[in-house]
């Protein structure tokens, strides 16, 4: 793929913590429109961190974090053209399913007919038409996350963050949501970074991956993932898919040696 | 559970044998040791009292039931009112909470004769002492509800640009329902504890005496089966609210909070 205008830009981002943690230790990245990237690292390498500061929430201590969103005011954070999901659904237990999706418009001050029609068409993309009126407390911890996932996916972002949204989920679960998440990134094309500490998981969903190495977190390695597209269950037995999760693992080890012992 | 009868039939059973046994266990001791009425009476005279004082003394319930009702409802108000302030500026919380405090630890015994001096009003003296006493669990707890909020939620709210106002409306104060819930209900207790404490300092407080006084009254005058059956009116009366408070929380909270979903294999 060839590098089209780029979506996020970061340049020379550190960040230090009020503890004297350095979390980054200067980040360079640039993420083109339409890719699917994955962060991969060991946890406590600081990718919660740089997703945090993409969309917004924290400021880098140096550097720059530029953002070229469609659309949106330049440094402002760019409501609802950015999509989050965390690892837990954090979902307001409270409210019902179709409430806790419908969220990003009531916080813009406009829930009316043609936003009602957005929620509900999010949630059957995620599989989950006929739940709106549930409550979390209702629902699998799988169907939470496909929650959070419709919620994210409801203003049509053109940025999706989601810091490791599958970890907690049981295998055959996060499989599945694999497979859909791969269609929702294939029919809307956002632009995704995708943090994962999965070798496996990396190499089946993105583009690209950006491995990084812990103590202060930094980009060791940039891999492209050529593999076919669209992918299916099928690519994960390829001879192709096994070398490039060879190759991926290679390049998680080098890091991992490099940095000091935790 | 093989019991037969059941989680629920227990949790009702359970308790009413042991009144019954407890009861029947004091009405014999009295009975077999002669003890006399105006030392401990035997339930069946408090019993008899109770039929027939119970209209003189419901009337007086009436009138410490509504000063508890009142400082109850104020509590609710001021206290969820005050933690709001606390929410919105945390100078402020800073800077009053510690008097919240002071007012909780000065016993209110202590503090209800300058009140009575000051609030010439009886009934609205009454209603301060019981409102001083309530208060306090409903601003604590709530305070703490309203700083509980799920951090990757609020991060989600200044994601898409929520307005303090939002963050409060929509996710602070939803998280809070049910820690002020829980004072409420602590506060119910306590409201009704201070009209009384407020009465025993006031005395007879005006034209309408209250279940308190009714309570010193009968002692004045050893009429000991009376004033147990005032205060069994007052314990009934207590429950009853713990009772109420107890459900409106549950059913507030039935769709979503943990200690009021129905668990799912009853
Ligand atoms: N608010 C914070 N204050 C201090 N240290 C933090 C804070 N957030 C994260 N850290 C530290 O920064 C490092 C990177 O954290 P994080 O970005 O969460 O890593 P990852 O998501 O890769 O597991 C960790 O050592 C973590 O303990
Ligand atoms: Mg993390």
């Amino acid at each position: 793929m060839t590098m089209s205008e780029p979506v996020v830009v970061l340049r020379g981002v550190t960040k230090r913590f009020a503890s004297g943690l350095e979390a980054l230790g200067g980040v360079d990245l640039a993420v083109a429109r339409g890719e699917f990237l994955s962060l991969l690292g060991p946890s406590g390498c600081g990718k919660s961190t740089l997703l945090r500061i993409v969309a917004g929430l924290a400021e880098p201590t140096t550097g720059i974090c530029d953002l070229r969103l469609a659309g949106a005011p330049s440094k402002s954070i760019a409501a609802g053209r950015i999509g989050f999901v965390f690892q837990d659904p954090t979902l307001m237990p409270w409210s019902t399913v179709a409430r806790n999706v419908e969220l990003p418009f009531r916080i813009a001050g406009r829930v009316r007919a043609a936003e009602r029609d957005r929620v509900a068409a999010s949630l059957s993309a995620v599989g989950l038409a006929g739940f709106e009126q549930a409550y979390p407390h209702q629902l699998s911890g799988g169907m939470r996350m496909r929650v959070s996932i419709a919620r994210a996916l409801v203003t049509e972002p053109d940025l999706l963050l989601l810091d490791e949204p599958f970890a907690a989920l049981d295998e055959i679960t996060r499989l599945a949501l694999n497979d859909d998440l791969l269609l929702l990134w294939e029919a809307h094309r956002p632009t995704i970074l995708f943090v994962t500490h999965s070798v496996f998981e990396s190499v089946y969903l993105s583009t690209r991956i950006a491995v990084m190495r812990p103590r202060p977190g930094r980009i060791v390695a940039d891999l492209p993932v050529r593999l076919p597209q669209p992918r299916d269950r099928g690519v994960r037995t390829s001879a192709a898919y096994a070398a490039m999760c060879e190759t991926v693992s290679t390049a998680l080890a080098a890091a991992m040696a490099q940095a000091p012992a935790p | 559970m093989k019991l037969g009868i059941g989680r629920r039939g227990l949790r009702l059973a359970a308790p009413i044998a042991i009144g019954i046994v407890f009861l029947a266990a004091w009405e014999a001791t009295v009975r077999l040791r002669g003890i006399p009425p105006y030392i401990l009476p035997a339930p069946t005279a408090i019993a008899q009292s109770l039929w027939t004082d119970g209209p003189s003394l419901l009337g007086s319930l009436w009138v410490t039931l509504r000063i508890t009702l009142a400082a109850l409802a104020a509590a609710a108000l001021f206290g969820g009112g005050i933690a709001l302030l606390f929410a919105r500026s945390r100078l402020l919380e800073l800077s009053l909470f510690p008097y919240a405090v002071v007012l909780q630890v000065t016993p209110i015994v202590a503090i209800a004769p300058l009140v009575i001096i000051w609030v010439r009003e009886p009934f609205l003296a009454l209603l301060v002492c019981a409102w001083i006493v309530a208060f306090f669990p409903i601003v604590s707890n709530t305070t703490v509800g309203l700083n509980s909020a799920d951090r990757n939620l609020l991060a989600l709210f200044r994601l898409y640009g929520a307005s303090p106002g939002q963050i409060l409306l929509y996710l602070r104060m939803p998280t809070a329902l049910p820690y002020f819930l829980a004072g409420l209900r602590i506060s119910g207790g306590l409201a009704l504890i201070g009209a009384v404490v407020a009465e025993f300092v006031a005395g007879t407080g005006g034209a309408e005496t209250g279940l308190a006084f009714r309570i010193l009254e009968a002692g004045y005058r050893l009429a000991i089966p009376r004033m147990f059956a005032a205060l069994l009116l007052l314990s009934l009366t207590g429950i009853v609210i713990y009772l109420l408070l107890d459900w409106l929380s549950r059913q507030l909270l039935r769709h979503w909070h943990e200690s009021a979903i129905a668990p799912e294999d009853e």
